[in-house]
């Protein structure tokens, strides 16, 4: 009573805050976001004061051994935000080959639609699956419940509100202009202070471990966290022109400014997307697999080699830039030697399948795991490649980077991710077996070739765009001008939009596998494979009556 | 101490001694799980994700 009572005030003077920074806006879009926030807190007082038990909604069994309502949440929250950024990223797919598209309208151009799509992909949707594996994770592997229980929910509705606030933020035209760093300066500082709990959660977990050792994958983990920390805390150093509206100017400019995004841009490559979906891959492919990981040594110089080389690899976004030659060339390099704890870690996670490759061909659930770590080699070669600055002469600001984006994006991050959900579903929600293993093919099938759909198109679309832009004639002028080199591009668009519309086939194909699973319900369908059998052939010769 | 010399002693440190630092600390960690009688220990880590789910 005394504990609802006092949450009840938080909420109330929560509620207070954000009202009147509403009415005190010096903008509308703070106001806007203002109100978004005191909307939020009413609906956590209406929760509190009825005292709603929120795991009903979703169906969830009885308490296990382990804490894992906040894990259900994030499994259906990492799904829906999928759904919502696939949508985006075909809408703006077709935006480019069909401009008029864009309606017109201010909150539907490509311009504003461009970073909803990439923050709710990377940060919505892989950015629950990563907070939902992580505590899924680090409590088997700890053999501990989840330290701070409060705390882990307030890491989950938070960062939704983070998610929130940041896509109504870009619609509204709220941004700073960085890249994968959109979100204004207070919705920065409510992502720190979420961060820093879902940091003190997870080494609080780890601390409470009745296993003594720290299985690996929790140290991709804790390097994502920590590192994603540091990097968003330099990146946003901002100062805002209001300490009620939506706009602010960075600490660092030019060059300096420059070499500050890449570094936190890249580094957002290197541990959101790289670390915490390799925290993935080290616990469920050899759980799905049923064999420990190919080499336990390999993982530990794969995390060392990945957390040293990494960091020092941004500059290789700016070169030919305003940039020192000596920091590009370092750059460089690092990218290059990269190349190696990555197809170290690839093989090592391939190579797990070793004695079991059967699999492959009876678990569509380990197949799905295998494209995934295939991409993950081919956009790790590609990388380091297009880092090299005579390659990169020729594929930066073109298609091609856009191509190698998503050969990752949606082939590592994606398929790891996918095919991680299909393993907690049944899981977590206490279900015998997935709704039906033949829709996770159908998935794996409508994603693989969706991808290959939209890699194709851009590396045809990248080189083409690179080769024309260079072009010189006789004359020593130009031969092509921008809009010519759009206009030949325009078949690519319509393929890459294509195969963004496989992918998100395959996706909708997820959702309700996923959803009948939680409902309960299983497909009566054949079984993935079995030996042939003809009864028709399952008798004896007998020898035909001789004709007389 | 003026921006200039500042640069100077950083970029020092990064081409001396806080390279030899880094490698070193590098090369010490990915040698480290290759220190003599490892092996049952490596295998052991391994194998811990497959103990029994619920068994806290």
């Amino acid at each position: 009573m005394e504990l609802a009572l006092s949450r009840t005030g938080l909420w109330l003077v929560a509620l207070l805050i954000a009202v009147a920074a509403c009415a005190a806006a010096v903008d509308a879009g703070f106001a806007i976001h203002m109100g978004i926030v005191a909307l939020a807190c009413i609906i956590g007082l209406v929760v509190t004061l009825r005292g709603v038990d929120l795991s009903k909604a979703i169906m969830a069994p009885d308490q296990g051994r382990y804490d894992d309502d906040v894990i259900r949440w994030g499994v259906i929250a990492t799904v829906f935000w999928g759904m919502a950024g696939f949508v985006a990223g075909l809408v703006i797919a077709l935006q480019l080959a069909l401009p008029v598209l864009n309606l017109g309208l201010e909150w539907t151009a490509f311009g504003r639609l461009r970073p909803l799509h990439t923050s709710a992909v990377i940060f919505a949707f892989g950015g629950n699956a990563l907070i939902a594996t992580s505590f899924y994770v680090v409590q088997r592997t700890c053999r501990a419940r989840l330290a701070f229980p409060g705390l882990a929910r307030f890491v989950f509705w938070g960062y939704q509100l983070f998610i929130v606030l940041a896509a109504t933020g870009y619609l509204l035209g709220i941004t700073q202009g960085k890249e994968y760093a959109e979100p204004e300066w207070y919705v920065d500082l409510w992502l720190t202070v979420v961060w820093v709990a879902y940091l003190a959660v997870f080494v609080g977990t780890i601390v409470r471990r009745t296993e003594p050792h720290i299985y690996v994958a929790n140290w991709f983990y804790l390097s994502f966290i920590v590192t994603v920390a540091m990097l968003h805390i330099v990146n946003n150093l901002n100062w805002p022109v209001s300490f009620v509206g939506s706009r602010s100017y960075p600490i660092f400019a030019g060059v300096q400014g420059a070499l500050v995004q890449w570094w936190y841009g890249h580094n957002a490559v290197g541990f959101f997307l790289t670390a915490g979906f390799l925290a993935m891959m080290y616990y469920f492919v050899p759980k799905q697999a049923e064999r420990p990981v190919f080499s336990y040594r390999l993982s530990i110089i794969h995390f060392w080699a990945l957390i040293f080389l990494y960091i020092w690899a941004g500059p290789h976004h700016l070169h030919y830039t305003a940039l020192p030659d000596w920091a590009q060339t370092l750059g460089m390099v690092f990218s290059v030697m990269l190349w190696m704890p990555s197809w170290g870690g690839m093989i090592n996670g391939l190579m797990t399948l070793n004695g079991a490759w059967d699999k492959v061909r009876t678990d569509p659930i380990i197949r799905m795991m295998v494209m995934a770590l295939a991409f993950y080699g081919m956009s790790t070669f590609e990388g380091p490649m297009m880092s090299i600055k005579s390659v990169n002469s020729l594929s930066h600001y073109t298609d091609w980077t856009i191509g190698h984006v998503h050969s990752g994006a949606l082939g590592w991050n994606g398929m790891i991710t996918f095919s991680c959900v299909y393993y907690l579903v049944p899981r977590l929600w206490n279900r015998e077996r997935l709704y039906s293993l033949r829709m996770v093919n159908w998935h794996f099938w409508l994603a693989t070739v969706g991808i290959v759909f939209y890699a194709a198109s851009m590396w045809v679309a990248g080189i083409t765009q690179g080769l024309m832009w260079r072009e010189y004639g006789a004359d020593g002028y130009l031969v092509n001008s921008f809009a010519e080199t759009v206009l030949a591009l325009k078949p690519m668009f319509f393929l890459r939009a294509f195969g963004g519309l496989l992918y998100l086939a395959g996706a909708v194909v997820m959702t309700v596998n996923v959803w009948r699973t939680i409902l309960g319900h299983l497909r009566a369908e054949p079984a993935m494979s079995d030996a042939a059998f003809d009864p028709e052939k399952d008798r004896p010769i007998v020898a035909a009556p001789q004709a007389a | 101490m003026n921006t200039h010399s500042t640069y100077d002693l950083l970029r020092h440190l990064a081409d001396s001694w806080g390279l030899v630092v880094m490698t070193g600390i590098f090369l010490g960690l990915c040698l480290w799980p290759f220190r003599p009688g490892t092996t049952p220990l490596n295998r052991e880590v391994a194998n811990s994700i497959f103990k029994d789910e619920d068994d806290v």
